[in-house]
């Protein structure tokens, strides 16, 4: 590759981290080509402790109420936390990218392994904000060896996400020696990220074993679309100033203890657990199926005859067994599963022999069950050009679910779709409206990629759909698309997806089993308590830079019998583990109490941020029918004798009434369950009636900014206090 | 064995424990395996309880269930 033209730069001297912060922050525009470092005070640690927090606070400052995703002054702000880049405990290298996302218009937050964040920490930032829009292609580069940040011109143009990833660490890492090329990572988006709204960002690391580098990607809320947007087909960042204690940890020695007693842990159990390390998050392939959970043909349905057939043991064998599958350094987990010697049969790569990275659980089932497909090969190309064209997997499988159930009931047919035929299960047409996807000229393709909340209106608008029955069918929330669980039959889990920030990312709360096999959920007010619990709980990895897989995809031998059943399931060892690393790290004091008080800060913050923009009420945390229970016959009769229960439970007598009748009531029922949760978790976590966390609430949490407590005034209604 | 007639099916000669707060009819000799098979229960990290005392994974195959008793088979959460 020639050698590329350097359009604006800035030179800097690169701090070194310190109890796992930086102390300094970056800003690049690449609009007008400004370069910022900026200062993290103590007061911005306390309160929003590092990775999404400060990602929430830096844009915050940044952006106005009324920006919207393709505005200039959105960011797309990369923070890792102060636990990224540790190598002792397995799971410490994930960022978090904040933006205002484009399906929402509300902030969104995702995560990705890979190698940038811990990176990024040690050429000298806790956070990198990028703004503004650039004429033309840029790339932007973070060199801590070289002390400097530039902004240089975009050779490519072909900016799909294997190109560009494979060109960068050729070009970055030292000339004939390849494993330097370690030292770099890169983030990109994609084709397909320019004209849909599902753009995601994959973020590299280079994988010493297949020398090659590898894609991991904070895939949801449009990230990859903000970074097309402003015209940046690559973030960059290179450094060697790379080792097991770059982050300058309080108590190196905890940190090795904790992590050697994980280690042990993850080597002698995980083959009898949740076998993570052989088959990756497949293992819930045939799990959901038997437990009703597998998305089918647009969540219709929760099991399916052909479920062995994407069974993970059928994945297990097309994954390279015996290599140290690790996102970061020290993962024992090795969950980042892949196929090599792919050869991709169709598509602008036909005939390559590649290495897939995944599939993973949603993946296997949103481009699978859910588009009435059960073919891994399949699944496994899709994964590849959804990642090399920026697309996410998940709204990508919940989206076509939705396209081909209108299709199926006769909402769209193949004039609209451009010659299409998109039943369930026509994998042919499904793969050609994905390549569609990935270039982005074709009408009825981009339509698709803008997401099921915008497909509503234009299906309606332009082929006179239906509307009632796609919002009825519609598996969205926000904006968003649902994350590859069948709720239908938790309570507890409507509001673990549609209670939460952002949309039904399943993030927060995963509740079904508590709530629906555990039985250990039964009033309003236990599910209220867990909807608030684990949703703080869980956002604690998002401020610190830390993989949620090795808290409770692994467990220690006694967990079970070591504490009572409500308690075993947050896994308290691993629970006492994250205080103590991040008391190891810092150099602080904090217990698990003080744990969740740092994530409830930020939740909290990011509530009335939703606010300050526009959303962030009651009527944003919308639910679909289809969430609710089965909205036609065909699925009532799946699961006659199970449903006839249901309804009778509620205090309708079955008999005599039709399948679609008996939808009918019980999704009335449903609907006034729903209010009531709605109610209960509000009061819970401190909120009105119309969801707004009070300022008491606020205040009790020492997050009572001026400027936040402005927002939560100038919203707030007396008649919606409790 | 424990007798708890309170649990036991009325007007009928069934015997039942209590799993996870719902009966299912109990048979002589069985254990918690049989329980968890039964029940189509195919996940990895269970935990159980039998009156409140907790079965190790290791036990499963071999701990009987007593009639009358009152099971929990915890799904430890995972996944998402
Ligand atoms: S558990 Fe898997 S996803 Fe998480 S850090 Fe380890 S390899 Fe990466």
């Amino acid at each position: 590759m020639e050698k590329m033209k350097v359009l604006a730069e800035w030179t800097y001297v690169p701090a070194k981290p310190f109890r796992g912060y930086t102390g300094k922050t970056l800003k690049v525009n690449v609009g007008d080509m400004t370069f910022q470092s900026k200062d993290v005070s103590e007061e911005m640690k306390e309160k929003f402790t590092g990775g999404r927090g400060f990602g929430l606070k830096l844009l915050w400052d940044s952006v106005k109420d009324t920006t919207r995703w393709d505005d200039p002054e959105n960011e797309i702000v990369i923070s890792g936390g102060p636990l990224c880049g540790v190598t002792q405990y397995p799971g410490m290298g994930k960022f978090y990218a904040v933006f205002v996302s484009p399906l929402t218009n509300q902030t969104y937050d995702s995560n990705a392994g890979g190698h940038f964040g811990p990176l990024l920490k040690f050429a000298g930032f806790d956070a990198i904000e990028v703004q503004g829009k650039a004429e033309k292609d840029v790339i932007v580069l973070v060199d801590a060896d070289e002390k400097k940040v530039q902004i240089l011109e975009s050779p490519f143009d072909d900016v799909n996400a294997y190109t560009v990833t494979e060109a960068l660490h050729e070009y970055f890492g030292k000339p004939g020696d390849i494993n330097d090329r370690r030292f770099v990572s890169v983030v990109t988006a994609g084709k397909g990220a320019e004209t849909s709204y599902w753009g995601c960002l994959n973020s590299s690391f280079w994988d010493s074993h297949r020398k090659l580098p590898r894609l991991k990607q904070a895939g949801r809320g449009g990230g990859g679309t903000i970074l097309r947007d402003k015209k940046i087909a690559a973030l960059v960042v290179k450094t060697h100033d790379l080792s097991g204690t770059a982050n300058n940890p309080a108590d190196v020695g905890t940190l090795t203890r904790l992590g050697a007693k994980l280690h042990n842990e993850i080597l002698t159990l995980d083959a009898e657990q949740c076998r993570m390390r052989t088959v990756g998050t497949t293992h819930l392939n045939e799990i959901m199926n038997e437990y009703h959970l597998l998305p089918t043909m647009n969540y219709k349905f929760g099991q399916h005859p052909d479920a062995d057939k994407i069974h993970s043991e059928v994945y297990g064998k097309m994954f390279t067994q015996g290599i140290a599958d690790g996102c970061w350094y020290g993962c024992t987990m090795a969950c980042a599963k892949a196929v090599d010697g792919f050869t991709l049969k169709t598509g602008p790569w036909k005939g390559r022999k590649i290495t897939v990275d995944g599939p993973e659980y949603e993946t296997a089932a949103g481009m699978g069950p859910n588009v009435g497909v059960f073919d891994p090969e399949w699944t496994t190309e899709v994964n590849f050009y959804a990642d090399h064209y920026g697309l996410d997997t998940i709204s990508l499988g919940t989206g076509i679910a939705f396209v081909c159930e209108c299709y199926e009931l006769g909402l769209i047919n193949k004039e609209h779709t451009n010659g299409l035929d998109l039943r369930f299960g026509n994998k042919a047409d499904i793969l050609e409206l994905l390549h569609r996807l990935g270039e982005g000229k074709d009408e009825f393709a981009l339509m698709v990629g803008k997401g099921i909340h915008r497909m509503k209106d234009l299906f309606a608008d332009h082929f006179g759909a239906d509307r009632d029955v796609m919002e009825r069918i519609g598996m969205e929330g926000q904006g968003i698309e649902v994350s590859e669980y069948v709720p239908k039959e938790s309570i507890a889990q409507w509001g673990g997806y549609f209670l939460t920030l952002k949309g039904p990312q399943h993030d927060e709360a995963w509740l079904i089993f508590m709530d629906r096999v555990n039985k250990q959920l039964p009033t309003f007010e236990d599910k209220a308590e867990a909807l608030h619990y684990f949703p703080n709980f869980r956002t604690w990895f998002s401020l610190t830079g830390v993989c949620k897989l090795p808290w409770n995809d692994i467990e220690p031998a006694d967990n079970a019998t070591s504490y009572p059943p409500q308690e075993a399931a947050k896994v308290p060892e691993h629970v006492q583990n994250y205080v103590e690393v991040f008391n190891a790290v810092t150099g602080k004091n904090i217990d698990k109490d003080e744990l969740v008080l740092q994530s409830e800060r930020v939740y909290n913050f990011q509530r009335v941020f939703q606010l300050r923009l526009g959303k962030g009420t009651r009527k944003y945390h919308n639910i679909p029918d289809r969430a609710l229970g089965p909205v036609w016959a065909d699925e009532w009769e799946a699961r006659e004798e199970y449903y006839d229960n249901e309804l009778k439970a509620t205090g309708i007598d079955p008999a005599g009434l039709s399948s679609q009748d008996k939808c009918d009531r019980l999704l009335k029922k449903r609907r006034e369950q729903w209010e009531e949760l709605v109610d209960a978790v509000y009061k819970r976590r401190g909120w009105d009636k119309n969801g707004i966390p009070t300022v008491k609430k606020l205040k009790s949490l020492g997050m009572d900014l001026p400027e936040v407590v402005a927002t939560v005034e100038k919203y707030a209604k007396p008649e919606d206090q409790w | 064995m424990k007798n708890t007639p309170s649990r036991r099916t009325s007007g009928s000669s069934l015997v039942m424990i209590i799993v996870n707060g719902e009966p299912m009819e109990w048979e002589e000799g069985m254990t918690v395996r049989d329980i968890i098979d039964g029940k189509r229960y195919v996940f990895p990290l269970l935990a159980v309880w039998v009156d409140h005392v907790p079965v190790p994974r290791d036990r499963f195959d071999d701990a009987t269930v007593p009639d009358g008793s009152n099971v929990q088979i915890i799904h430890m959460i995972s996944g998402g």
